[in-house]
């Protein structure tokens, strides 16, 4: 019964979504009753979804395999945090959650955006309710999560094996949070086409949403990451996958949204080009959602296994992006720009940064698709796989990282360059004289590692010197300084915690990728194996298992340099519902440093293949981006820019030098 | 990463085996030098029945099997463009995971530096214009001037 009221809720979600979208655009004029309509029913479209995700959870949490879903992707016996989440496991529950999402932004707008002007809160609420009409007619009429089964079977497929795993629990709903809430940037674009109103106005109001959507999107790429490096087997972490590449391009436009709405914030200027990078986020946050699960980029095979579902998604990617490029192509004349300023100034950092993040986002794009096209249109298959893209988009990111230090310190409008170069000689000091520490401690070997540390370095010292020089350390009082530093704006620190995170990444996956050991080998039980100053000692292995599968398990006694021993243990499972084989690689953390253990297969007799990566600095990588997200909490917790901040009037649009 | 990112990717898949590195202490060679070129090379080729895995990282079958020719050919005194080209002749250009620069590939390699060019032009001619608008700095001797001016008129 739950099951056909969640149905039931879900066309009504739709069907109001449609009203609204029709009501809001085509009485967005002088809207005042309209305003109302589209904010209840923003808020009314929330409820209706949460009511139908709520009916999925309670059949999954239940194990009701009456539900065709429940029955494809749960299992009685499994854990309850694997039934949760189950439901977002699987092409329509994660649907599904995609559009709850959607409409969880939606009544956000609705209820905080009581101080916006009603046209373009009519027209930011029509066009977000077109998404959710879009998208959950989508999902009634293609992709239903409500199909019942009779007779119900007893039990339960599984959740695919790999997917249990707390990765699923939380890399999902990050990621998904991120993309979606690129839909408040794309609303608001459209809004300013179509209203032909746009201001700086406009943008305090989308560099919120930016900045959380972006937080969430960075978190949500690291989750996934670290998650596919514990969970794959053998520590890697990035892969230039098509699936992968399509949650970085959108978070590569989001952090050129991100710079591009400060300078219109800021100066009034970039209008159009931040209307363009706001739609092309959401754009791609669209690609990387759905183009994904047409089939259409991983193969060929798959988007021929469900033709309906796939052409669907195309020719819904097509009318979004293409009516809103045709809108932008129409419209984008009208908006005046505005805020003069000369080459050398923040705005004109701004304009690189933006300049080399758009050149990244191009090489990853035209990787992504150029096989797909190539084989179209010539009928030639080719790979473009990791050496491609290490090779452009390395090569394309490093002046950007090479610039990164010199932004901040830039004066609006009108900059010099030479003072900027001095204020920063200390960063430069610190950088090379690290860079050259580490380089002879490693050996003094000539190689791309100690230029990429160089990169790093700069990167993150350059972060801390621009902090330094704004409470002027050293040059007065400690005590005064210490005061200085507790009156900095809290957008300060987030911009240095910002691109220190970057500096600290890029030193993660330079060390690790340089510097990592390792040892594949066959062991008896009583065997010592050397990596990089740690001993292993294989004690043989044991037959173990879990509620849902059988498994091996290999433990190790860990020696690390400074004498210190850990007792691990590492698995290869195998689940009993559909017999697919895992491996629990056990990760050792040492500082910085991880160890990485995987059990391969069982050899002759009582060994086993064991495969040991020390793997160096690597959890910086991770690290850094959590670096970078809360230096985007940061931000947002600011008041200036806290969403439907109460004292308005308090709010002083200029009042300090931005960051 | 299969998985990682996209759920439903992960669910198509299910159905191939689960990814673990997959290089066998029984394949490597005792030198660690042809095995470290071997491992180069392997690095580059795609395992023809995964997704956009090399053979170095796929326990597939045919992962195995390339893996153990590179082996054989590097061990045979091959260079590593020649041991490349070798499987190349024998399953095509797909396996190159690092396309080859040619006339078909020439859009995907220069499509990026391009649009930095176009850009790079785009935003020099901008600063142009906003140069033109923007209101002059003085010159030293129209500073100079100016003071003088004021000087005078204070005198005045």
């Amino acid at each position: 019964m739950s099951i056909e009221l969640g149905h039931f809720a879900l066309i009504l979600a739709f069907a109001l979504a449609c009203v609204s979208t029709v009501v809001g655009y085509a009485f967005w004029r002088g809207a005042g009753r309209t305003t109302q309509f589209v904010q209840q029913a923003a808020v009314m479209q929330f409820l209706l979804i949460a009511a139908a995700f709520a009916a999925l959870v309670y059949a999954f949490v239940t194990s009701d395999f009456s539900l065709k879903l429940a029955y494809d992707n749960s299992h009685s016996l499994q854990p309850l945090i694997y039934k949760i989440t189950g439901v977002w496991g699987n092409h329509e529950g994660s649907v599904l959650l995609w559009i709850l999402i959607l409409v969880g932004f939606g009544a956000a707008v609705a209820m905080f955006g009581r101080n916006l002007p009603k046209e373009l809160l009519t027209l930011v609420l029509a066009t977000q309710s077109l998404l959710v009409a879009a998208f959950s007619g989508f999902a009634l009429f293609t992709s239903n999560a409500f199909l019942r089964l009779d007779p119900p079977p007893m039990e339960g497929h599984d959740l695919n094996p790999i997917l249990q795993d707390i990765g699923l629990a939380i890399h999902p709903p990050l990621l998904y949070t991120g993309y979606v809430g690129f839909s408040i940037c794309f609303s608001f674009a459209i809004a300013a086409l179509i209203s032909g109103r746009i201001d700086a106005a406009w943008a305090r109001w989308v560099r919120p949403w930016t900045l959380l959507s972006w937080c969430f999107l960075t978190l949500g790429i690291a989750m996934g990451s670290y998650w596919a490096y514990y969970e794959l087997g053998w520590g890697g972490w990035w892969f230039w996958d098509p699936v992968e590449n399509a949650s970085f391009m959108p978070w590569l436009a989001g952090t050129a949204l991100l710079h591009s709405a400060l300078v219109m914030e800021k100066r009034n200027a970039l209008k159009i080009w931040t209307i363009f990078l706001s739609i092309i986020t959401f754009s791609l946050s669209l690609l990387g959602t759905f183009l994904v699960r047409s089939g259409v980029l991983t193969s060929v095979h798959t988007f021929a296994s469900d033709p309906t579902r796939g052409m669907v998604i195309l020719a819904l990617l097509a009318a979004f992006i293409g009516g809103a490029f045709i809108l932008f192509a129409l419209r984008a004349s009208s908006l005046r720009t505005g805020g003069l300023f000369a080459p050398i100034s923040r705005e004109g950092a701004l304009i690189l940064n933006n300049l080399f993040l758009a050149t990244g986002l191009a090489a990853v794009l035209i990787g992504t698709l150029y096989p797909l096209l190539l084989d179209a249109i010539a009928g030639k298959t080719i790979s473009v796989g990791a050496p491609f893209f290490n090779l452009t988009f390395g090569t394309l990111m490093a002046p950007l990282l090479v610039l990164i230090p010199f932004g901040p310190f830039l004066a609006w409008k009108r900059g010099d360059l030479v003072a900027v170069v001095q204020r920063l000689g200390g960063a430069v000091a610190v950088t090379l004289l690290v860079t050259l520490v580490v380089f002879i401690l490693s050996g003094a070997q000539f190689s791309l590692a100690p230029l990429g540390l160089l990169l790093g370095f700069w990167v993150g010292f350059g972060a801390i010197a621009e902090l330094v020089d704004r409470i002027k350390l050293g040059r007065i009082a400690p005590l005064e300084s210490w005061n200085r530093l507790k009156g900095l704006p809290r957008t300060a620190f987030s911009t240095a915690l910002a691109h220190f995170g970057m500096g600290f990444t890029v030193i993660g996956i330079v060390a690790t990728s340089a510097w990592q050991g390792e040892l594949i080998t066959t062991m008896a039980p009583g065997q010592t194996a050397q990596l990089s100053g740690y001993s292993v000692v294989f004690n043989g292995t044991t037959d173990a298992g879990g509620p849902n599968y059988d498994a091996q398990r290999a433990s190790f006694t860990i020696t690390d340099p400074h004498g210190g021993v850990r007792q691990s243990a590492a698995e290869r499972r195998t689940f009993t519902a559909s017999r697919q084989q895992t491996t629990e690689a056990d990760i050792q953390t040492y500082g910085l440093s991880q160890l990485y253990l995987q059990l391969g297969e069982a050899g002759d007799g009582n060994t086993s293949v064991v495969r040991l990566w020390y793997k160096p600095f690597v959890t910086m990588i991770w690290l850094g981006a959590v670096i970078m997200a809360l230096g985007g909490f940061l931000s947002l917790s600011d008041r200036r820019l806290r969403v439907g901040a109460p004292k308005r009037k308090a709010r002083q649009p200029m009042a300090e030098p931005a960051e | 990463m299969r998985f990682g990112l996209a759920i439903v990717v992960a669910a198509l898949l299910s159905l191939m085996p689960v990814a673990a590195y997959a290089v066998n202490p029984n394949e490597m060679l005792a030198d660690p030098a042809l095995e470290s070129r071997a491992k180069d090379i392997s690095q580059g080729l795609r395992c023809l029945v995964c997704q956009n895995e090399s053979i170095e990282e796929s326990d597939a079958d045919l992962a195995h099997d390339l893996r153990v020719l590179v082996r054989d050919r590097v061990k045979a005194g091959d260079t590593n463009q020649q041991a490349t080209q070798y499987i190349v002749d024998r399953y095509g250009e797909f396996v190159l995971l690092k396309p080859v620069m040619a006339l078909h590939t020439i859009l995907l390699w220069f499509a990026a530096p391009g649009v930095l060019l176009i850009g790079l032009v785009v935003v020099i001619l901008a600063a142009r214009k906003r140069r033109a608008a923007l209101p002059p700095t003085l010159t030293p001797e129209e500073a100079a001037a100016l003071a003088s001016l004021e000087e005078s008129g204070v005198q005045k």
